[in-house]
């Protein structure tokens, strides 16, 4: 049973500490790793789907009856390709994060947030009071 | 010369389709921002054209099934165009259109010249792969559509001015990349018992797996995995951030179409490919989604009511109407259905010109905030005019489209005997009133603060198309035949299917 559906447990095990990581770390770069570990776990749980025992790739010549499924292989081409453009975005917003906030820790962002939302409500209502003023007068 | 017509008519799907995705990387190439402006709208509204062709040729109850590259379905891909996707279509790409016209002033003040063509570029990426979406046959062609089309938003957001912006489209990023591979997982499973990705064909094949536990864990990934796109409650998390601090004009493009394709999405998965039978009577996904939603829509409304930026307050309202065609599928008739199907389009044209008209008056004063606001309907009465008009449409006060999918929506409860859920929904109207009532009180009766007394009238090239938006309300308020009357029929064979 184990033996038999390694992958299958190792795309579970991935699965899981890929999804753990995003939830957990605070960390924009860590969690990106995250998200790359949980992507990796469904690609290798495509690729076990399409695998025959025993086949090889799909040769149409003699000799070679026995095949793996390439389509799942195929399609996992194409998920890998949109995996690496999200980890590019991901990390070049996060490079553009530390440039504007010099953090890339989840806590200190919202921190520096939270002070700045207080300093602008304080700004608004100081406009809003001057408007009353003014009307009043 | 008399073929070609009717050969272009044949080739329409895949026009429809090529039309915005080969004028993005044209666009792409151009330093001149003006210019990139031009191709992206004639193309925008090109592409425009090309649905309301497919939406005549569909009228009625018609399907056109059109074969990509002339491999025959199941093999190849195929594109399968009936009624509800031709009307998807058209929101997409009317609305699509209409703010791009509008976008070029708007973008303008946040962006250099030279900057500005690369941001046509991915706005018109994401319109081809929201178009994508909507027209393709293959389930994983949906998601490969879907990843293009959330690739496209995070950058959009991230382009904001706030710094802010950048976290949301972080924030979104985790949790759409999640929501899609939820998806991937899910049709992994479905691939894993049938053997095919057609979704016509999956359709035929799933009802003999329907005790299969592969096929219950697919259900219960895919739900969740497209709950998150459509952040549908409690999985709004990403939404009120990514709209508040998007660049202004974007959140009017991305509050129109993206949740909403992605709710077609759910629509056709959980009525075509899964089937109504299966979704709803063995995995009970009304007895989840009929609370949840009616909770989003409670919850979020009455947080919409107590927000002091503008744009936040429109985003809590986008979750509480995406709670209501929440639950007018899961009502599971007639009604219910129409209403979900007409609401769609109905919210999308009334958020958008909502998001545009605002994105005119933060043109002048640059921020968002209500107390920055106030009293610019006597500044600005002509931006403001539509806002009312498009905030009276939100609430749903007769003569206007929202009253008629709100109607829709209070028949299908009463149809089911659910007098509770109809008094609910009438609450959360007035919830409505309350929270548009509030900005309208803001932007007519306070006082405009000193710094903001003397600003002029928005720009022309956005205040028409905002017009556009608030006219199209009344219109659709009136006349029903293209909205609900065409719902009805697409909802009747979505239940018929079962």
């Amino acid at each position: 049973m184990i033996v038999g559906l390694f992958n299958y447990w190792i795309v579970i095990i991935l699965m899981m500490a890929g999804l753990y990581i995003v939830m957990s770390s605070g960390h924009l770069v860590k969690k990106i790793i995250g998200l790359n570990v949980f992507q990796t776990s469904v690609f290798i749980f495509f690729i076990s789907m399409g695998t025959v025992d025993g086949g090889t790739a799909p040769i149409l010549k003699d000799g070679f009856t026995v095949f793996s499924n390439p389509l799942p292989h195929v399609l996992i081409l194409t998920a890998i390709v949109v995996g690496v453009a999200t980890t590019a975005l991901g990390l070049a917003i996060s490079v553009r994060v530390f440039e504007a906030y010099g953090t890339v820790e989840e806590d200190e962002i919202t921190a520096i947030d939270r002070d700045n939302r207080k300093r602008e409500i304080s700004v608004s209502t100081v406009v809003t009071e001057s408007a009353q003023k003014e009307r009043d007068q | 010369m008399s073929q070609i017509p009717s050969q272009l008519v044949e080739q329409l799907p895949a026009v429809q389709l090529l039309l915005t995705l080969l004028a993005a990387p044209i666009c792409s190439m151009f330093r001149n921002g003006d210019l990139s402006w031009r191709i992206a709208t004639v193309a925008s509204w090109a592409s425009v054209a090309c649905a309301f062709a497919l939406l005549h040729q569909v009228w009625g109850g018609g399907s056109i099934s059109y074969e990509m590259g002339g491999w025959p379905p199941p093999w190849g891909i195929e594109v399968v165009i009936d009624e509800l996707t031709a009307i998807v279509l058209l929101l997409v790409t009317l609305f699509g259109a209409l703010v791009m016209t509008a976008l070029r002033k708007s973008l303008s003040s946040i962006m250099r010249h030279q900057r500005q063509s690369l941001y046509y570029t991915t706005f018109l990426l994401c319109m081809a792969s929201l178009i994508g979406i909507t027209i393709t046959g293959d389930a994983f062609n949906v998601l490969v559509f879907l990843e293009i089309s959330s690739l496209a938003t995070y950058t959009l957001i991230a382009r904001g001015r706030d710094r802010r912006a950048l976290t949301a489209a972080f924030r979104y990023l985790i949790m759409g990349t999640i929501g899609a591979t939820f998806i991937l997982i899910a049709i992994g499973f479905m691939y894993m018992l049938t053997g095919t990705l057609n979704m016509a064909d999956l359709s035929e094949r799933l009802p003999e797996h329907y005790d299969n536990k592969v096929l219950h864990a697919s259900f219960a990934f895919f739900t969740i995995g497209i709950a998150l796109k459509v952040a549908m409650f409690p999985l709004h998390y990403w939404l009120p951030n990514a709209y508040t601090y998007s660049p202004k004009a974007t959140t009017a493009f991305l509050a129109a179409t993206a949740t909403k394709v992605s709710l077609y999405v759910m629509i056709r998965f959980i009525f075509d490919v899964y089937g109504v039978e299966f979704a709803f009577g063995q995995m009970q996904l009304g007895t989840l989604l009929v609370p949840l939603s009616i909770a989003g829509i409670l919850v979020a409304s009455l947080t919409a009511v107590f927000q002091d930026d503008a744009k936040r307050l429109l985003a809590w309202s986008s979750v509480a109407q995406l709670g209501y065609m929440a639950l007018g599928m899961a009502l599971l008739n007639a009604n219910g259905l129409t209403s979900a199907v007409t609401h769609m389009f109905n919210h999308a044209m009334m958020k958008a010109g909502l998001f545009l008209a605002l994105a005119t008056m933060i043109y002048r004063t640059q921020s968002s905030s209500l107390a920055a606001l106030s009293g610019i309907g006597r500044t600005m009465p002509w931006t403001t005019g539509a806002f009312a008009i498009l905030g009276i449409g939100l609430i749903g006060v007769p003569f206007t489209a929202g009253f008629v999918s709100k109607w829709y929506l209070v028949s299908g409860a009463l149809d089911k005997d659910w007098l509770p859920v109809a008094i609910l929904l009438i609450i959360s109207s007035l919830m409505a009133i309350a929270y548009i009532g509030k900005m309208l009180d803001v932007m007519y009766f306070k006082p405009a603060p000193a710094e903001f007394a003397d600003i002029k009238e928005g720009p022309k090239s956005m205040l028409i198309p905002c017009w556009i938006f608030a006219l199209l309300t009344i219109y659709f308020g009136i006349d029903t035949r293209l909205t609900a009357g065409l719902a009805g029929r697409v909802a009747s064979n979505l239940l018929g299917a079962s």
